[in-house]
């Protein structure tokens, strides 16, 4: 179990910043989600923790002691990569032996700890099989179980559960979180799944363009984003931008959005309510009912506010009495406008 | 509706095989059933020559021992040369597959191709000229040695190889350049990952999954190897007699076809056994 830490980290791909001036600490035993859209450098982070990626400059520590120097083989991690890369010329029990063989492990102790780490990802059946003869969530446990079967200081995750089907990912990142409590180790993972991150790490760290942006309890980032980026990439919202007045801030439309004091606010789709009659709420615009889209339990309402759609989610039960077009009130509470510093 | 489906797949599969085995049949099977033939006649079938059925060329074999041994020498330089290739090519193919990348690659691949687009007589010349006594690679290394080193190469079993490797060698760098192509770069990752060196990653990895691309080009070079005649004969002078020179000398100087088919039909033998003998190595690499 350790505490991984990076300084000024910097890695450039020709003319393209990989990571760009990147400092994070990654707490001792913590779920650390690292998310960003393709291109933003989580990966490169990721692999510059496990050594794979040389940074040009900035230090990488695990448990304060300087890593940049030492080869990835020595630096105590294990990794579970984007398509498991279980060695297919070794059976489950094999491959999930094969750290332990390296490392120079008596016979019955191996036994002993592949038997465990098996038991962990419930494949303890499965021992004797070849990878290309398990489901995409077995090789995915397989992959699991070889990582932490050396009892590694870091686990590190690449977008692990991306090559799995919507139904067995759920299931899977139930099985990978009670996996990492069990153990308690720090786990670094990448991901572009926002939802996959918001429910499994304890923390998250957004990133764009090789820098990070901003980093923190998936809560504390979601409800206070701070930056139209963070609000937009991590769940779904509203910006509207305007002028500040005493007041708060003026839209174009002549709206005030009381309280507001940036010339950005965000509103997220599921605190926006619809209705026909003006609505009792302090922040409320008007806008044109454009499309009821029905999705279950959920539905969405788009509307249409000054050539610009805004997305409304709620439940269809509230959607039901509206027409099917025309004018309509949109309406938050001022605690749900967040107001955007950049 | 499934059979007629089923006949149009067949058809297509009889019109689209008919040419190759229309090709095997005229170039490899009638030859080769005339070789047979001609390997159980006391002598040519033409030319108004007397001729019986006999089993004398096979029994010729086994009635003295120099064949055999020539036949065992062949083998020798069989698995000698396909040694030397394979630990030549294998770190070569490494580096095509998984070091270079874009043109210099490209200019790599032409550099190994480039023995297949020579002549061999060409070939198997220039390295006369470079290895005999006083030659270019004598020179060269008494030009760097301070001093005297005499390095006649040439008419010895070392030039022998040589030239073998030479000729033979792209066919391994081939085969297992595509093996380790197939081998995903995350594996030798994930081995790193979990503490593994360079040599087990080597030995429990890299090798196991490269082993079908390694014996596919193994193959191709040992069975050649074993019945070839030219580059013993030209690079081997005196010492290059092997079991391919003797049997073309059997077809061009002697003139006894029969005994030269049965010759050949025997190294195919061994060579059938030898590769039987070995497929269930081979079978176990390809899982």
């Amino acid at each position: 179990m350790a505490m991984v830490r990076v300084e000024h980290l910097v890695k450039t791909y020709g003319a393209a910043r990989a990571l760009d001036d990147v400092t994070l600490e990654f707490p001792d035993g913590g779920f650390f989600g690292l998310l960003g859209p393709s291109g933003s450098g989580k990966t490169t982070l990721l692999r510059a923790i496990a050594g794979f990626v040389l940074p040009e400059t900035g230090r990488v520590f695990i448990d304060d002691e300087p890593v940049e120097n030492v080869p990835v083989e020595k630096r105590g991690i294990g990794m579970v990569f984007q398509n498991y890369a279980l060695f297919p010329n070794m059976t489950v029990a094999e491959n999930v032996a094969f750290g332990l063989a390296v490392r120079k492990v008596t016979e019955a102790e191996k036994k002993r700890r592949v038997a465990e780490a098996l038991e962990l990802v419930q494949l303890a059946a499965f021992g004797a099989r070849k990878p290309h003869q398990l489901s995409g969530g077995q090789r995915q446990r397989v992959a699991m179980a070889r990582a932490i079967v050396t009892q590694p200081r870091v686990l590190l995750l690449d977008e692990p559960l991306s090559a799995l089907d919507k139904a067995l990912r759920v299931d899977m990142q139930i099985e990978l979180k009670r996996i990492q409590r069990e153990i308690g180790i720090t786990t670094i993972f990448v991901t572009h799944d926002q939802e996959e991150a918001l429910t499994l790490s304890d923390r998250i760290g957004i990133l764009k363009d090789g820098r990070l942006i901003r980093h923190g309890p998936p809560r504390e980032v979601y409800d206070d984003p701070q930056d139209s980026f963070t609000a937009t990439f991590l769940g779904d919202a509203r910006i509207f931008s305007g002028t500040v007045e005493a007041g708060g801030l003026r839209l174009a439309d002549g709206t005030l959005v009381p309280g507001v004091r940036t010339p950005t606010v965000a509103v997220r789709p599921e605190n926006l309510h619809l209705s026909v009659a003006e609505p009792d709420l302090p922040c409320r615009l008007q806008a044109r009912l454009g499309q009821k889209i029905f999705g279950g339990a959920l539905g969405t309402c788009l509307l249409d506010w000054r050539g610009e759609v805004i997305k409304v989610l709620g439940r269809d039960a509230d959607f039901r009495d509206l027409p099917e077009s025309g004018p309509v009130w949109v309406g938050w509470r001022p605690e749900h406008s967040i107001q955007m510093s950049g | 509706m499934a059979t007629t489906i089923a006949g149009q797949d067949r058809l297509r599969a009889v019109t689209l095989l008919s040419p190759a085995y229309l090709w095997l049949t005229v170039a490899v099977f009638l030859p080769l059933s005339a070789m047979a033939f001609f390997s159980f006649l006391s002598d040519v079938p033409f030319g108004g020559r007397d001729w019986h059925v006999t089993l004398d060329n096979y029994r010729a074999f086994f009635e003295t021992t120099t064949y055999a041994t020539l036949l065992w020498k062949s083998l020798k330089l069989g698995l000698i040369v396909t040694a030397v290739s394979v630990i030549v090519g294998f770190p070569c193919a490494w580096v095509l597959a998984k070091v270079v990348k874009g043109r210099s690659r490209e200019a790599l691949f032409l550099l190994v191709i480039l023995p297949f687009w020579s002549n061999s007589l060409v070939r198997i010349f220039s390295w006369a000229i470079v290895l005999r006594g006083n030659g270019v690679l004598d020179r060269a290394v008494n030009a760097v040695l301070p001093w005297d080193v005499k390095l006649n190469l040439m008419f010895s079993p070392t030039a022998i190889v040589i030239g073998l490797v030479h000729s033979y060698l792209p066919y391994v760098i081939l085969t297992s350049y595509l093996a380790l192509q197939a081998i995903d770069d995350s594996l030798i990752e994930a081995a790193r990952s979990l503490g593994a060196k360079r040599r087990t990653i080597l030995w429990r990895l890299i090798l196991p999954l490269s082993a079908p691309g390694i014996i596919a080009g193994a193959v191709l070079i040992f069975v050649p190897v074993v019945g070839s005649f030219m580059e013993p004969r030209l690079l081997g002078g005196r010492l290059g007699t092997y079991y391919g020179t003797v049997i073309e000398d059997q077809f061009v100087a002697v003139f006894n076809w029969p005994l030269g088919a049965a010759l050949s039909f025997i190294l195919l033998a061994v060579v059938l056994a030898i590769l039987a003998a070995a497929s269930p190595i081979l079978k176990r690499a390809r899982t």
